[in-house]
């Protein structure tokens, strides 16, 4: 391992930018003759549009226009799309439902877009705002997806809200399996929705040029290739070569910029209309509203089991809250991102999981940091561990007669899961917990009063997304492999172009990792370059723990076909056949002779080819790959979470928190383990802290962060974390991927952890200290009686 | 925000008379309540009013048996404040609680005072030590000073100048944090001066920080966490919401009273 190679935690190189505050995130740039934008919201959850009054609001100082969703449908601006078709059991297609981006005839959700205000200021914007008159037929609205059947409907195309009816899985083995198990084990659950916040808000820069009729859209997005691909082919605003989609500096994003959102289709509108560029920046409260939320399933779960432990069958009926309209990747989510990991890590024999998606007024929902998978998660680790304590059996020991042990490991749901070994995680886990030590902890803590607990979660995830052609079977409207440029410049620096983008993963720094130690050049000689679509060649962008696993795959191959061409450069200048070029450590040698060429040498003699005839060797240095996935990757380990509850206010402490993750090859593991620390915060969010509220008439009681509680630093312990490692036999690097492990395991093993201190499974997220209180209400009488 | 006048008088007088004038003026003190609601666009005061350059309106002092806190002075100067810290380090806990840095070096405990949120810490303390609210105009007993959400006893133009605490020999704060917020989900302040014994309960009541005359009484015969065991209060007339319903509030004012007598007696 060279000290800035695979493996070396080496410094992040963006750093010094970020921390000095150099960063240029979408806010930061300024076009000559910038316009502000301020979106014109639905104040009722569902409701028709019978008139949009915008006089008074154009008369106000400083406005350039007000525009409406009448007007975009005049202008036959297409509507936002969900690209990836899910069809029923019956076989009927998903019922998508028309999104415009700004609503013309009824609006269904607190926040829905109807107008637009351009002005010369912000503040000149949302003064005109407050103007503009819309007159609204307020209607009934649904919010709780397990009410939304029976609700008013609220898309024409889906009877009943319902957007599909899908399973997967065999249902009459299953039944057979339960019919035939000693043990059931059942569970109803609900998998709070969550609210992403991004540290940096949403936001849309718009430009027109007239003289070469191009669109530029600068924009807080994860995938702006995808972004310009949906823009032009579905809104069809430019066709691709007309657009410019530039993703700068982006301030996180957990899958919430991943999507395509009415603002910046609004913001390319207006800009073309008016001849002048058009800025949006979304305010936190803004983010509330507008931004898709995440998770939000309502579930029924069920385990069979045999006389020992071994499980037989597993039975899933899940309704998913897909919000007033279907976002860009929402339909996959509940399904081939969550049914499909519902094997877990264990040998399951029959799995069959039906999922129902529902409409509700309410904001989109779509992938948050783990899509599908913690949802899974919580559901297979919650039900393992309440069957192991209905059978008084070890939790721990319950997942070891289950676990996986042999690869390939082909399971009832889809996935080939290719190399793993959970029983060695979940041992150094236990080991690192002192999970031994844990009853002396817990007597320890009973003397103060103190209720203490201990919760696994042994989670598996399906990362590297994805072979295309597998996904394309299953309904997605895209390729999911990566694309990557590398570009040796002539004095030997070198550039390269990843499909990938960044926004907080550290790639400036990983990527050029990958270079330095396959070209044997420093670090600092290399630059990485994504996020603009006039730059780099098509890319798929960043989610699902994707980009070290697809892209830098990408990279390797685009390295792989540079070394080869540089070789034969070399052989030229070194007077000897190709096959006899070794190349190490940045420099060519002629085999069994000291006649060498460096690095740099032979860049320049790419580019200056005097010593070669152009007709059999072209001159340059710069090579392009495109790498599709053979298979996901499948990071999995053990998280072991121990609290104290504080009986008298409900209030939970974690104490401790054990992190043994698999993630295959690890890159840079000061940039892992960061990754590992954010995912618990987040995981640890959605279990004790997080949860998005409406009331009944669908306003968003947690509509800042005076009521919604995002994690701090106060809430979490120092983790223990350590890796195990088998490779990825799917991608040349052995890399699974290590972005969204924390938060699909932590919510588990917190409320596994929870439930053990307090003696009762009824404690639902976020297990505030109210809810964990009022769990202790239910079961201290039935302890009492039993007593 | 909506455009408004900006006034920095250097006297209390000075802003009394802008006050005057502009009858829809607001003080600004720490802005930590005022700004956010004006940046959402819920509050529109023609003018503000900055009392930070009033002379004489900050700082800690002991004066005789009470402790004199100017209306201006910020809540990390009264919690860090070396007097108060030797003489009744209970009232110190207060402000100590209160937001992050960033707030406790901007908020004051006039402002706080006079702003009255249900759920903010220093109606609790100053109902908690039987304090005296001195204005521009007068002297008022903490037990007149609040009046109901958000509301006091303060007239149109009058100024919070001082907050007079009698010191306790014990006394205590016992705060369960909002989580999101970090307001009081419930505070409880408990005091012992001589015979005199109180208990005021903020973030729990509808209408705001109250005393709890059982717990006082209880507390009377011996001011011990052992003489409140097994107490709590009624709910009705308590907040109730996504955070905490009112049941949950009245048992916290139980667990906290006990938890505040144990930390002022210890």
């Amino acid at each position: 391992m060279s000290a800035t190679g695979i493996g070396a935690a080496v410094r992040r190189k963006e750093d010094i930018r970020f921390v000095t505050g150099r960063g240029q995130y979408t806010d930061d740039i300024a076009r000559p003759g910038e316009t502000r934008a301020v979106f014109v919201r639905s104040p009722h959850a569902r409701a028709r549009i019978r008139q949009v009054d915008v006089s008074a609001a154009k008369n106000m100082p400083g406005v350039v226009d007000v525009l409406t969703g009448r007007q975009l449908a005049a202008d036959k601006i297409g509507n936002l799309i969900c690209g990836w078709m899910i069809h029923s059991k019956d076989g009927s297609p998903m019922k998508m439902a028309p999104h415009p981006a700004l609503a013309a005839e009824t609006v269904n959700f607190v926040g829905d877009p109807v107008a637009v205000v351009i002005a010369e200021t912000v503040a000149q914007a949302r003064d005109a705002a407050e103007r503009v008159k819309v007159d609204y037929e307020v209607l009934p609205a649904v919010v709780d997806p397990a009410k939304a059947r029976s609700g008013p409907q609220i898309h024409a195309v889906a009877p009943g809200n319902t957007i599909y009816e899908w399973a997967l899985g065999d249902s009459k083995a299953v039944d057979a399996a339960f019919a035939a198990a000693r043990h059931v084990t059942r569970l109803d659950i609900i998998n709070n929705r969550l609210i992403p916040n991004a540290i940096e808000p949403r936001a849309a820069l718009a430009e027109y040029d007239a003289g070469t009729d191009r669109l530029t859209l600068w924009n807080t997005s994860q995938n702006p290739h995808v972004a310009r691909l949906v823009i032009s082919a579905f809104v069809g605003l430019a066709p691709e070569h007309k657009l410019r989609v530039i993703a700068p500096d982006v301030g996180g994003g957990f899958g919430s910029k991943i999507f395509i959102y009415p603002e910046e289709v609004v913001c390319l509108w207006a800009a073309r209309k008016l001849r002048r560029p058009v800025k949006w920046t979304a305010e936190r409260s803004e983010s509330f509203l507008a931004d898709a939320h995440g998770r939000d399933h309502v579930t029924h779960a069920e385990l069979a089991l045999d006389a020992h432990g071994k499980i037989l069958a597993l039975r899933v009926k899940t309704i998913a809250n897909l919000g007033a309209y279907m976002s860009t990747f929402s339909s996959s989510v509940p399904t081939y991102l969550y049914a499909t990991l519902m094997s877990g890590q264990y040998d399951i024999p029959h799995i069959y999981c039906e999922v129902d998606a529902v409409y509700t007024n309410t904001v989109p929902v779509d992938a948050y940091r783990g899509a599908g998978r913690p949802e899974a998660t919580f559901v297979v680790e919650r039900l393992v561990e309440v069957a192991a304590r209905e059978m008084g059996i070890d939790p721990a020991e319950l997942r070891e007669r289950n676990f996986i042990k042999s690869f390939p490991h082909q399971t009832p749901v889809i996935m080939t899961y290719d190399a793993g070994d959970y029983h060695a995680s979940l041992k150094k886990a236990m080991e690192l917990a002192d999970v031994k030590g844990f009853n002396k902890r817990k007597r320890e803590s009973a003397r103060r009063g103190k209720l203490r607990g201990l919760g696994y979660s042994t989670y598996i995830e399906a990362c590297g997304i994805a072979p295309s052609r597998a996904v394309g079977s299953l309904g997605c409207g895209v390729g999911l492999w990566e694309s990557a440029e590398v570009r040796v410049n002539p004095t030997g620096t070198v550039e390269v172009l990843t499909g990938t983008h960044a926004h907080g993963q550290g790639h400036e720094t990983t990527f050029a990792q990958l270079v330095s130690e396959r070209l044997g050049i420093p670090i600092e000689n290399v630059s990485v370059v994504h996020g603009d679509t006039d730059k780099v060649q098509f890319g798929m962008g960043t989610y699902g723990s994707r980009s070290a696993a697809v892209g830098m795959s990408a990279l390797v191959k685009a390295i792989d076909k540079v070394i080869d061409k540089a070789k034969k450069v070399a052989a030229h200048m070194l007077e000897a056949s190709e096959g006899d070029i070794e190349f190490k450590d940045g420099k060519f040698t002629v085999a069994g002779t000291d006649k060498s060429a460096a690095w740099g040498e032979v860049a320049l003699n790419a580019y200056i080819a005097h010593k070669f005839a152009g007709q059999d060797l072209e001159p340059g240095l710069k090579e392009t790959a495109f790498y599709d996935p053979t298979n996901f990757t499948f990071p999995a380990g053990c998280h072991i979470c121990e609290v104290e509850v504080d009986a008298e206010t409900g209030k939970t402490e974690i104490v401790n928190w054990t992190a043994v993750d698999d993630f295959g090859t690890v890159v840079n593991p000061m940039i892992v383990e960061g990754q590992v620390h954010g995912g618990i915060a987040q995981g640890v969010g959605q279990a004790l802290l997080e949860g998005a509220v409406y009331d009944n008439n669908g306003q968003l009681v947690t509509g800042s962060l005076m009521d919604y509680t995002m994690p701090r630093a106060y809430d979490l312990p120092s983790f223990k974390v350590g890796l195990t490692e088998t490779k990825s036999p799917s991608n040349p690097l052995g890399i699974k991927g290590c972005g969204e492990a924390g938060a699909i395991a932590a919510p588990a093993a917190v409320i596994n952890a929870i439930t053990d201190a307090i003696g009762s499974e009824d404690v639902s997220m976020p297990a505030t200290a109210a809810t964990v209180w009022a769990a202790l209400q239910r079961v201290q009488p039935a302890r009492r009686a039993a007593a | 925000m909506y455009d408004f006048a900006f006034h920095r008088p250097t006297t209390v007088r000075q802003a009394a008379g802008l006050l005057a004038r502009n009858p829809e003026a607001k003080l600004l003190a720490g802005g930590h309540s005022l700004l956010p609601v004006m940046k959402q666009r819920l509050a529109s005061p023609s003018a503000l009013i900055d009392l930070s350059l009033v002379e004489g309106l900050a700082g800690v002092e002991q004066k005789g048996r009470s402790i004199v806190i100017g209306a201006m002075t910020r809540h990390a100067d009264v919690a860090n404040s070396r007097v108060l810290q030797e003489v009744m380090p209970g009232l110190a806990m207060v402000p100590a609680s209160i937001g992050d840095p960033q707030v406790r070096n901007r908020g004051t405990i006039g402002g706080s005072l006079a702003n009255n949120d249900p759920n903010a810490d220093y109606p609790a303390a100053v109902l908690g030590l039987g304090a005296t609210i001195i204005t521009n105009k007068r002297r008022i007993a903490a037990d007149d000073f609040f009046t109901g959400l958000f509301s006091t006893a303060l007239e149109e133009g009058e100024i919070i100048t001082k907050v007079s605490f009698p010191i306790a020999k014990k006394a205590a704060y016992e705060k369960f944090k909002h989580p999101a917020s970090g307001f009081a989900l419930v505070g409880v302040f408990v005091s012992k001066r001589g015979s005199e014994i109180r208990v005021a309960v903020t973030g729990a009541g509808a209408n705001g920080v109250f005393r709890v005359k059982s717990f006082e009484d209880a507390l009377k015969k011996r001011f011990a966490a052992k003489s409140l065991e097994g107490m709590s209060i009624p709910a009705t007339g308590l907040n109730s919401d996504i955070h905490g319903s009112a049941e949950y509030r009245a048992h916290l004012v139980g667990v906290l009273a006990r938890r505040a007598v144990a930390k002022a007696t210890a």
